[in-house]
């Protein structure tokens, strides 16, 4: 088992080897368009992106031009920006993680949450009109784009009706960080969360929903029922234990991915300024040393969750163990 | 049967059993009208094709079809309760310590993700206030009962790490875990090969004898029937065709149906046949069962009044659902079974 792991840790550095590479000769390695000549601006005097060119180390091998940016990007972290000339890049990033990770941790423990109730109850009330209420709901949920649920969240909360007794205590937009005063922290991420999870709760549900009904049919639950075991008992200890498993693959993916950047609209609409917004402002302006250490940030999440999850399947389904 | 009538009321009664299935063509009935007993520390066994009826007879005994879907109608009544009206929390409380299940395919029936002995030791503990120390206690006594080597170990293996007789063995030990009055096995040996098929009817006969409960053996297999069986029902579409002691089954079938179930056992000894004798046709399907006797189109002796509902007819407590009369009954058996020991 120890050693399933450490291969799990080693391949994962591997896949982020790759990552970095690619990525790199993606942005600085493609034929016909040259880094320095994109810094410098349009009609730049050809001295200047000469200049720039020996000032970046353009004008050396490939392979030492991606050792320098690693050895800048990992080690001594002072890999600054093309465009915002001087500013660094990796506290950037450091200032913009935190903030999406608590976007996207509160809204995971919604999601979680909110999907095993909606789908454990839409199965258990199968085909009445629970179910089918909860069900639309969840399509709702599903269909509605985020920054549209957001913005409407924000008219209502933070304009028409923020001076009534019910927003008052919206906070204005904005980060506020956990240590200055976790009760604001949470009262401001409280509405970004439910933006986030509304989505997340719909598909979850549906999911669990059609998987629990699927176990359903197995042949292990009439066991369980036959064995004389409360309702309540075959539906939590036997047939949502084994609808997890497909449940943990998703919010694997789905986790990494958000907290890779993928809240971007979320983080735009709240005014949460993260790293999907700060992806996003390096995309706009070509800033390809903030994009590179963007890119690696959300590779790592997205490489880590699913590390993770594969080490949870090893706790959870003994089957896998096995091999 | 020798049923003392009036001193002891039998441990399993169903009365009029009918089931009946939604479906999107509306109701349709998969058991018509269908009356049994079993007796304690008695093996009764079911017999009869796939898509007989046998499984949902049974699991309507124990309430297990989804209620949405199934209509069940008649009395059954188990030591003296009736099953049928009992609220569903009442009805769990038998089922599991006082009517034991077990099921078709061992590879299916248990939970993967939790070890044998927690399975066991999670029925007990639904019926007994006992410890889980205590209770996995006992799930090691009882895989070491079902005869598993190494019973202590066994308890912590998953399902998926055990052999498929093992595993039925571990399900059997669930089902008695709560020493049941009544064992529902529900064709327990099919999943099995021929070695731990008698391995598992061998346990099945102890386990009996050992704690006195009684078996109903759902079956399509004539060879378990005459091996453990002390009463058989022959089921055919939807109904009890054939109703009688394993002895009288075995000696005297009396429905042209049970005749082409023993037909089609293939013989021992003399020369391999170059076809295996078989019953023609299909059975109806539960859209499809005629008024009359449902085996009438499928049955070589068929005649017009096989399109009325079949009498019965018996010899003693040898119950059959036909036509035929005694005289010519003998007749067409000895033709039928006689000419398939000779083939």
């Amino acid at each position: 088992m120890v050693f399933a792991i450490l291969q799990r840790l080693g391949q994962m550095v591997f896949v982020l080897f790759g990552i970095s590479a690619l990525v790199f000769l993606i942005f600085f390695a493609t034929p016909g368009s040259d880094p320095a000549a994109r810094i410098a601006g349009r009609n730049a005097a050809q001295e200047t992106v000469q200049a720039i060119r020996k000032d970046f180390g353009f004008d050396r091998p490939l392979p030492v031009q991606y050792a320098i940016m690693m050895e800048k990007l990992f080690v001594s972290r002072d890999l600054t920006s093309f465009v915002n000339r001087g500013l660094e890049v990796v506290p950037q990033v450091m200032r913009a993680a935190p903030i999406t990770l608590s976007l996207v941790l509160g809204a995971a423990v919604l999601w979680v949450f909110g999907s095993i109730t909606v789908g454990v109850l839409a199965a258990l009330t199968r085909d009445t009109i629970i179910d089918k209420g909860l069900m639309i709901l969840a399509l709702i949920g599903v269909s509605m784009p985020v920054f549209w649920l957001g913005e409407l969240l924000n008219l209502v909360s933070q304009s028409r009706f923020h001076d009534t007794f019910l927003f008052s205590w919206v906070p204005g937009l904005g980060y506020k960080p956990f240590f200055d005063g976790p009760w604001l922290w949470f009262k401001t991420l409280i509405i970004p969360w439910f933006t986030l999870a509304a989505l997340y709760i719909g598909i979850y549900g549906r999911v669990l929903r059609a998987n629990l009904v699927e176990t359903y049919q197995e042949d292990y639950i009439r066991t369980a029922r036959a064995k004389g075991l409360s309702p309540s008992r075959v539906m939590i200890r036997h047939a949502l234990r084994m609808s997890l498993i497909p449940f943990i693959t998703m919010f694997g993916m789905d986790f990494g991915v958000l907290v890779g950047g993928a809240a971007l609209l979320t983080e735009v609409v709240f005014g949460l300024n993260g790293v999907g917004r700060l992806t996003y402002q390096a995309m706009l302006n070509l800033d390809l040393p903030m994009i590179l250490a963007t890119v690696m940030y959300a590779s790592f999440f997205v490489v880590v969750t699913n590390a993770v999850v594969d080490i949870l399947y090893v706790v959870i389904d003994p089957r896998v163990r096995a091999n | 049967m020798q049923e003392p009538s009036g001193v002891k009321s039998p441990l399993l009664d169903v009365q009029g059993l009918s089931v009946s299935f939604a479906t999107d063509r509306g109701r349709v009935k998969a058991i018509d009208d269908i009356s049994f007993k079993v007796s304690e520390g008695e093996v009764l066994a079911i017999v009869g094709e796939s898509g007989s009826g046998k499984s949902v007879t049974l699991m309507s005994l124990l309430g297990l079809n989804d209620p949405k879907t199934t209509y069940v109608d008649g009395a059954v009544a188990f030591r003296g309760r009736h099953l049928l009206e009992l609220p569903d929390r009442e009805l769990r409380r038998l089922r599991g310590k006082e009517i034991g299940l077990i099921s078709q395919d061992p590879m299916t029936a248990l939970t993967p993700v939790y070890t044998i002995g927690w399975q066991i030791a999670e029925q007990i503990r639904a019926h007994e206030n006992v410890s889980q120390s205590a209770a996995l206690k006992r799930a090691v006594e009882l895989l070491a009962a079902v005869g598993l080597p190494n019973p202590d170990e066994a308890k912590d293996r998953y399902p998926h790490q055990l052999s498929g007789g093992m595993r039925q063995r571990a399900v059997i030990a669930m089902a008695i875990s709560c020493n049941p009055k009544l064992l529902v096995a529900d064709e327990p040996t099919t999943a099995l090969d021929v070695t731990v098929q008698a391995q598992v009817l061998d346990l099945l006969l102890r386990l009996r004898d050992d704690f006195g409960s009684a078996i109903i053996l759902i079956t399509h297999d004539m060879g378990v029937v005459a091996e453990v069986a002390d009463r058989v029902h022959v089921m055919y579409a939807g109904r009890i065709v054939e109703k009688g002691t394993a002895e009288e089954i075995f000696e005297r079938p009396m429905h042209p149906y049970t005749w082409g179930l023993m037909a089609s056992i293939p013989p021992i000894d003399g020369p391999r046949l170059s076809r295996l004798p078989s019953i023609p046709g299909m059975p109806p399907t539960p859209e499809a069962i005629p008024v009359g006797c449902a085996f009438a189109p499928r049955c070589r002796f068929s005649r017009a009044a096989c399109a009325e509902p079949p009498p019965k007819r018996r010899e003693g407590d040898h119950i059959v659902l036909c036509v035929l009369e005694a005289e010519e009954r003998e007749r067409l058996r000895a033709a039928v079974l006689g000419q398939a020991v000779a083939a």
